[in-house]
């Protein structure tokens, strides 16, 4: 995990994204104990009450939720969820800065086709 | 509700107004960062909430509680200071052990088990320690208080990197076992900025902002870019300083951002609340 204080996002935002990034991954299974607020808090040297907001945010997003007593758990179904998610913010996220970029570089809508079509042949032939 | 409440505090040394007419508080169960330049005022303010010096006008309040010449107090407050106002020529340990005989709140197990931990010697005097192994018995002492309040006026002053990591953790783990106020005067901003809930400038000896540092850092914001364009995205806004590189203008902003115009070359970033410290007091600087 790791912090960057120097982007123009808030940490808690940022806890809940590097959490929800290790459950996707696999780092944390569903239905396994995610490291506490206070862990995360020593280790990143961070206050406990914005750990928990960012912790907050993946409960209200059904992705962990917390067992009394025992800690904060990946939620079953919590990798779909995530994946779901992420399709859908899959546009905003890299196709509207990739077309503003290439509108800023005055290149054509074949021209970028044709360079995914090479990413994608790429990936073919390094697999 | 719990707190430390400033009230109308007013301190002049021959002359000088160290602290005008100053009120805030400090509520129960945060980690503050209470920042300013030198000769701000902090050091003064932390004396008179730890009644060492006295306010000409105005009071400290601590849990409904009036502050001064109150012994009731010691109990709830305590401040590790820059000034040592220990016996220099008593050994560690048996600072610790009068320290316990003054607060009943000391936990002297805790004290040792910390010494350990940063590798003080609790057999040398106080003298014969480094300048930062001094600083490392104050903040001992300061954490193995287990008082409602707790101040810090640069702790870390002359520790190294290892010792202050060591500190932050020490400090963070004490807090989420026993959640009280702490209170943090440091000039090195940015290793406090995500330790601290709240932060309280002052400035020649007025408080300049109190606000959260989420708050914070969520409007302070860099726009940089040709200068007229810079130039026309600032009219409205509250600028708090500029730079400039060759044609390239940055203008530090404190407010809502607003969006930019269609086509336009500027761009927006964050800053640190050590830049934003230093845009906030520069102005009238020496």
């Amino acid at each position: 995990m790791y912090i960057n204080p120097n982007i123009d996002k808030p940490i808690f935002i940022q806890i809940a994204e590097q959490l929800e990034d290790s459950i996707f991954t696999g780092t944390y299974p569903e239905e396994t104990k995610i490291p506490s607020t206070n862990e995360i808090s020593v280790l990143l040297n961070i206050n406990p009450h914005t750990v928990l907001k960012g912790m907050n945010m993946l409960v209200d997003q059904e992705i962990i939720y917390k067992k009394r007593g025992l800690g904060m758990f990946v939620k079953e179904g919590a990798v779909i969820k995530i994946r779901q998610k992420r399709q859908n913010q899959f546009y905003d996220q890299y196709i509207a800065t990739l077309l503003e970029e290439a509108s800023k570089l005055q290149m054509s809508k074949e021209e970028i086709i044709t360079l995914i079509e090479r990413g994608y042949d790429h990936e073919l032939n390094s697999n | 509700m719990n707190s430390i409440l400033i009230k109308n505090i007013t301190k002049r040394y021959k002359g000088v107004t160290a602290l005008d007419n100053v009120s805030f508080s400090f509520e129960y169960g945060k980690i503050y960062g209470f920042l300013g330049r030198n000769g701000a005022g902090k050091s003064t303010l932390i004396n008179i909430m730890a009644n060492r010096i006295f306010a000409d006008e105005g009071e400290v309040v601590i849990d409904q509680v009036s502050a001064k010449e109150n012994m009731e107090v010691h109990e709830k407050i305590f401040c590790m200071s820059e000034v040592d106002l220990y016996d220099t020529s008593l050994k560690i340990k048996d600072q610790f052990k009068w320290i316990s005989r003054f607060y009943d709140s000391f936990d002297i197990e805790k004290a040792f088990d910390i010494s350990r931990k940063f590798n003080l010697d609790t057999n040398k005097r106080f003298k014969a320690l480094s300048k930062g192994y001094q600083s490392i018995f104050k903040l001992t002492a300061a954490l193995a208080l287990n008082v409602p309040y707790i101040v810090f006026d640069e702790p870390v002053l002359g520790l190294d990197v290892n010792h202050r990591e060591l500190f932050y953790d020490l400090l963070l783990k004490d807090y989420e076992n026993n959640e009280r106020t702490i209170i943090i005067a440091t000039h090195l901003i940015e290793e406090i900025a995500n330790i601290i809930e709240e932060v309280v400038l002052i400035d020649k000896g007025k408080v300049l902002l109190q606000e959260s540092v989420d708050t914070l850092l969520g409007t302070g914001y860099c726009v940089s870019g040709p200068e007229q364009e810079v130039v026309s995205y600032c009219r409205d806004k509250n600028v708090i300083g500029n730079d400039e590189l060759g044609n390239l203008k940055l203008a530090y902003i404190l407010g809502e951002k607003s969006p930019l115009p269609h086509g336009s070359h500027l761009q927006i970033t964050a800053m640190n609340l050590q830049k934003l410290f230093v845009k906030l007091t520069e102005k009238g600087g020496n």
